[in-house]
């Protein structure tokens, strides 16, 4: 359920990432560089846009917020030095908090699988990790043809290793998602 | 030259022969790798994209621990790695709040002075090492330079190298005598953290790739970070499949290729873990009778 | 004793709301020296002034202090009025009681005792002031105007015709500046040259004009009204009084493959050439960094390595030998009319400022021009005859691509300002593309359209209505070469699709920028510029021809990105700002000024060591026979601003500034 906020949503990505939106003059630079613009409901600019005009739910809900690869074109490009890759981490974030049940499933599926590897061992134990996740997506057959592949050349560790600090590395996770929701 | 070192997770499985030839070229280009002790995964995509402090807060114990061991810069040769350590080192200089509350989740005090090179950073500084050790320059080879996204962008981040027009992996390459091509998706993002979640965008990203390639006339291309050739080397039988790519182009890390004009053998380098077999390739330049008739270098 | 009258002002309710201005006057009235005291509604309406003239003439008053509004809005009224009824105007000072009181503060009491402390303050001052006049400095009847290109041409033009000399210097060989390389001017696709060229020979011929073309202004001393400007004319290596441009020496140039900066490096000249046809003067220039004899002289090869065009000369005009020569013009006023430059996208840059764009190439992809390059290909008299052609291939191209905003709204790349001209000739381009190449398609990238000059939006509409160019909103991601096109990553924002375009050729809209070396014109003048190279306007809105240096003044895109219309209107501002200068035979200044008591004086020269606008010039003191005594520091009035920093400044307190004396400054604060 969303949280009823006095706080628009331009105005809490602000004092999260300092970023403030109003920069964004809507060129479209940042759309046209986008390798997955072909592909989003939603393009960068208009990710955006949605949060200039605070339209949370809807923005918060779409996928498209999900399709971000974290590329850096958009942000190495924009004429007035704004960064949407961040905006669109911080956006994810408070999507995560807001509205799980909209998160794409098997891209929250590997999500969750990734760092719960890293909660439990420290590093990616691969075979591990694609367990959790195909467990976690439902996606039980797809690239099971390769793993034999994986295997001959020694690509898949059969066995995870565990760092000796992996205390310290669970109390970040603490406290780092401390009062959010465990996946 | 001495340098500390993050393997990142991805070195020690489904890119061991990333790890493995690098560690053959070191010895030869007098640099010696300290590894960071019991470092922990860095994070990479799930960290920083579901929440910011967790993505910051892991790196920057591996640079505390850096520091504890005197070391002063180290090298990420994963991209992505490096990205994130660079990132949460440029956070923390740059952002008061965040340098607080990192130091409150770490518990203890660092001083973030640890540097983070790449491996494009690292291997230009020895480009003249490089061409007088060469007893096997891959002359004619013609490489397309990958470089990817996270090796030189954000520009404020990676502060290495034109964000546009990069040419650090081309002075490499030219230093092992092969011939660096001209062409246009050097920076065009392979679909980097989709490969299971969304495999459909990384086919369609990475065609885009190698047909680029094949049109500027690459025999190989050369990468440097472990995601982007598993996008192109793993997936590529999809490409061919699904995607109308004919050839089969192999995709060589930085270090092999560098390992390769150094005279090592293919063996040696972990080429054989490829999927896309790059021997027809080698065979064509030669590079096995050499590394045969020369022996190795221990 | 004094007979000090004390006028105070209520300004309507402005004063009189806040402070009780009869307890003011009542109680000022109250102060020795003091003999008339009243408050009224509107000092410095008629009436208001007439009660002034009248109490100065009845009560034979030595000093007047109106306690009204600021000094900036009145003292020259109450001044004048003082002097009108016979009293020295610097004996007539005012009290700031609005700005300094009643708009700052609320409670009537203390505002009130405030406005009394003010008043008193300038009551104790001015039992100090003595009588001043006027300082008059003579005026050299000569403007100079620097850089000839349209503004620069309107000015010159506009000061000669109202019967004053001009001196115009234009650093290169010819006259016209940018305009003389455009095809067609916006809204009326006039022909640029056909309308500037009659400009350019009644230049050339006007009696009162003398031309330097191939000169930079090398150094400049003086002030307003008295410039003393040394020109460095540099080495055409032709004597224009021989030459009578023929033009044989370029027909037998043997290197004819330099390229030509006129033609923005699409075409070729010779070494020894002339910039275009209708060049004013029509006399050539060796380019001796390309002529074969002087590289060889350079080299230090002892023979003569090429000299075809002395051989051919009919005049025996060319002189391989001559330097750069200097002439100082004195003149009265100085309009700087330098123009612009375009921004480049390449890596490197003559600015820290700014950045090139890596995703469009660095400017290294080929059949990717700028605007002025359009321009030329577009040309009847450019390198492809007016067709338009492609540089790499000389094909017709089928997709052209125009790019708006390249450098300009880009805080990335170092220019946050808008360059305004864009939008109108890239529409403009398009239409002559759609008139020139038939079944050419010409695509647009742009953010928005600013079109606010007369016929503009029409003109814009038109392209777009009737000339089939396709505007797409908004801005490029990256281009580079596919083979033999250009292939472009665009985005169309408005239906929210990418447009991803292969084009043949791709012309960018680049920003508009001062001219180079701007920085080193402007300090030898004194102006301010900004962090860009803009020369700066005494005042954005009410002083946009004046530079905050007396005397000289700024037309044309040197002081912003503007139009061919705006930069001849404020060339015609600037030329009726330094005709109203030159109206008089004698400048009147202020007598504000300070002065040096050569007694007490010791020559230490701190003063001018400080002084910001080099006024302090060193006296040699003589006595009685003409025995030298010292060197004694002294002001050049016609300079002076009134600063008071060589005030502050003297050790032994021997140059005051009057009006501002420490006797002065002490009795109004010692009044507080």
């Amino acid at each position: 359920m969303t949280k009823p906020s006095q706080q628009s949503l331009l105005d809490e990505i602000q004092e999260t990432t300092g970023l403030n939106a109003a920069h964004c003059y809507q060129c479209g630079k940042c759309s046209a560089g986008c390798p997955m613009a072909l592909e989003m409901e939603l393009r960068t600019h208009e990710i955006i846009r949605f949060l200039q005009l605070d339209l949370r739910e809807k923005l918060l809900t779409n996928e498209s917020l999900w399709m971000c690869l974290t590329c850096e074109t958009c942000t190495t490009r924009c004429p007035n030095e704004f960064d949407p890759a961040a905006v669109i981490d911080a956006l994810r974030g408070i999507a995560l908090k807001e509205h799980l049940d909209r998160v794409p499933r098997k891209i929250l599926a590997f999500h969750s699988a990734f760092l719960d590897q890293i909660r439990t061992h420290g590093r990616i134990f691969e075979f591990g990790l694609i367990a959790s996740y195909k467990l976690r997506s439902g996606a039980l057959f797809a690239d099971v043809a390769t793993a034999p592949g994986m295997l001959v050349r020694g690509k898949l560790a059969l066995a995870p290793r565990r760092i000796e600090g992996i205390d310290e590395v669970r109390r970040i996770f603490d406290k780092c998602v401390a009062g959010e929701e465990r996946q | 030259m001495k340098i500390g070192y993050y393997p990142g997770c991805s070195l020690h499985a489904t890119a061991r022969e990333y790890e493995e030839s690098l560690k053959a070229i070191v010895s030869i280009l007098d640099i010696e790798l300290e590894e960071v002790r019991d470092w922990a995964c860095c994070g990479a995509t799930s960290a920083h994209a579901t929440n910011r402090f967790l993505s910051v807060a892991l790196p920057a114990r591996t640079l505390m621990l850096a520091e504890r061991q005197k070391l002063n810069r180290i090298l990420a040769p994963c991209a992505a790695c490096y990205n994130r350590l660079a990132s949460a080192h440029h956070a923390i200089s740059r952002d008061k709040k965040i340098a607080a509350r990192v130091q409150s989740i770490l518990g203890s005090d660092f001083d973030n002075s640890v540097g983070i090179v790449s491996i494009a950073e690292l291997l230009s500084e020895v480009t003249a090492t490089i061409r007088q050790k060469a007893k096997a320059p891959l002359t004619g080879l013609k490489v397309a330079c990958y470089y990817g996204c996270l090796l030189v962008r954000p520009p404020d981040v990676c502060g290495f190298d034109d964000a546009e027009a990069p040419n650090s992996l081309e002075s490499i390459v030219s230093a092992a005598g092969a011939t660096p091509v001209k062409w246009s998706m050097a920076l065009e993002c392979c679909g980097g953290g989709f490969s299971l979640s969304r495999t459909g965008s990384v086919v369609r990203l990475g065609r885009l790739i190698l047909q680029s390639a094949i049109d500027a006339g690459a025999q190989a291309i050369v990468v440097a970070c472990p995601m982007c050739h598993s996008n192109l080397d793993f997936r590529q039988n999809a490409m061919n499949e699904r995607g109308g790519i004919e050839k089969r182009m192999p995709i060589m890390f930085l270090s092999e290729l560098v390992g390769l004009s150094l005279g090592l053998s293919p063996a040696r380098l972990g080429l054989d873990r490829h999927f896309v077999n790059p021997s027809p390739l080698l065979e064509q330049i030669g590079a096995a009778k050499t590394a045969q008739t020369r022996g190795e270098n221990a | 004793m004094s007979r000090i009258g004390v006028f105070i002002c209520h300004c309507g309710e402005n004063i009189g709301r806040t402070v009780d201005c009869a307890r003011v006057a009542q109680s000022l009235g109250e102060l020795p020296g003091v003999v008339h005291a009243i408050d009224y509604k509107y000092m410095c309406s008629d009436p208001g002034q007439a009660l002034i003239k009248q109490a100065i003439q009845e009560k034979h008053l030595d000093g007047v202090v109106v306690g009204a509004c600021s000094p900036h809005m009145h003292e020259k009224t109450f001044r004048k009025a003082a002097a009108a009824a016979g009293m020295n105007p610097f004996l007539c000072e005012m009290a700031n009681l609005r700005e300094h009181c009643s708009w700052i503060h609320e409670d009537r009491e203390n505002a009130t005792d405030k406005a009394i402390g003010l008043g008193r303050f300038i009551v104790e001052k001015i039992k100090y002031n003595h009588p001043l006049s006027p300082i008059f400095i003579p005026v050299e009847r000569r403007a100079l105007v620097i850089g000839a290109g349209i503004a620069g041409i309107q000015a010159a033009l506009d000061i000669a015709d109202g019967g004053c000399d001009v001196v115009l210097v234009e650093k290169e060989p010819s006259i016209g500046g940018h305009m003389s390389q455009l095809s067609e001017t916006f809204p009326t696709l006039d022909c640029s040259q056909c309308i500037l060229t009659p400009r350019m020979v009644e230049i050339a011929q006007h009696p009162r004009i003398k031309l330097l073309t191939y000169s930079e202004v090398e150094s400049v001393e003086g002030y307003i009204g008295n410039f003393q400007v040394k020109i460095r004319k540099k080495a055409r290596s032709i004597d224009d009084t021989l030459c009578n441009g023929c033009g044989e020496c370029q027909k037998n140039c043997p290197n004819s493959k330099i390229p030509s900066e006129f033609d923005q490096g699409l075409g070729k000249r010779t070494a020894i050439y002339v910039p275009f046809p209708q060049a004013v003067p029509n006399i050539p220039v060796i380019d001796r960094a390309n002529c074969a004899l002087f590289k060889g002289r350079a080299k230090g090869v002892k023979k003569v390595v090429c000299g075809k065009c002395a051989d051919v000369c009919g005049r025996k005009a060319i002189n391989y030998d001559q330097q750069d020569s200097f002439v100082t013009e004195n003149v009265g006023a100085i309009i700087v009319a330098t123009g612009y430059q375009l921004y480049s996208v390449g890596k490197k840059q003559d600015s820290e400022l700014l950045c090139g764009y890596g995703e469009y190439g660095y400017g290294d992809i080929p059949d990717v021009i700028d605007g002025l390059q359009f321009e030329r290909l577009a040309s009847a008299s450019g390198p492809t005859g007016g067709k338009i052609l492609r540089p790499s291939d000389h094909k017709e191209p089928k997709t052209v691509v125009f790019l708006q905003c390249i450098g300009s709204r880009d805080p990335a790349k170092g220019i946050e300002y808008c360059s305004k001209i864009c939008c109108m000739y890239v529409a403009k381009h398009a239409m002559l593309y759609h008139h020139k190449v038939h079944g050419g398609k010409a695509v647009v990238f742009y953010m928005d359209i600013r079109a606010g000059g007369k016929g503009y939006d029409e003109f814009v509409r038109r392209a777009i209505e009737e000339n089939h160019a396709l505007y797409l909103r908004g801005r490029v991601s990256r281009m580079y070469r596919n083979g033999d096109t250009i292939r472009v990553h665009g985005f169309d924002t408005l239906s929210g699709e990418p447009m991803v375009i292969d084009a043949d050729m791709v012309v960018l809209a680049t920003a508009m920028r001062p001219q180079p070396g701007i920085a080193s014109l402007a300090q030898k003048l004194s102006v301010s510029y900004d962090q860009h190279g803009f020369i700066n306007e005494a005042h954005p809105k009410l002083r946009p021809v004046e530079t905050n240096t007396a005397g000289v003044f700024v037309a044309g895109a040197c002081q912003a990105p503007r139009d061919i219309p705006d930069s001849v209107a404020m060339a015609s501002a600037a030329a009726s700002k330094v005709l109203g200068l030159f109206s008089k035979e004698l400048l009147e200044r202020e007598p504000l000024i300070a002065h040096v008591d050569t007694a007490t004086c010791a020559g230490c020269f701190h003063c001018e060591r400080v002084c910001p606008y080099g006024a302090i010039v060193r006296k040699e003191i003589k006595d009685g026979r003409g025995r030298f005594i010292k060197i004694a520091a002294e002001v050049n009035p016609g300079v002076c601003q009134g600063c008071g920093t060589c005030q502050a400044t003297c050790p032994s307190k021997s140059v005051e500034l009057e009006g501002f004396t420490d006797e002065q400054i002490y009795a109004a604060v010692n009044a507080l």
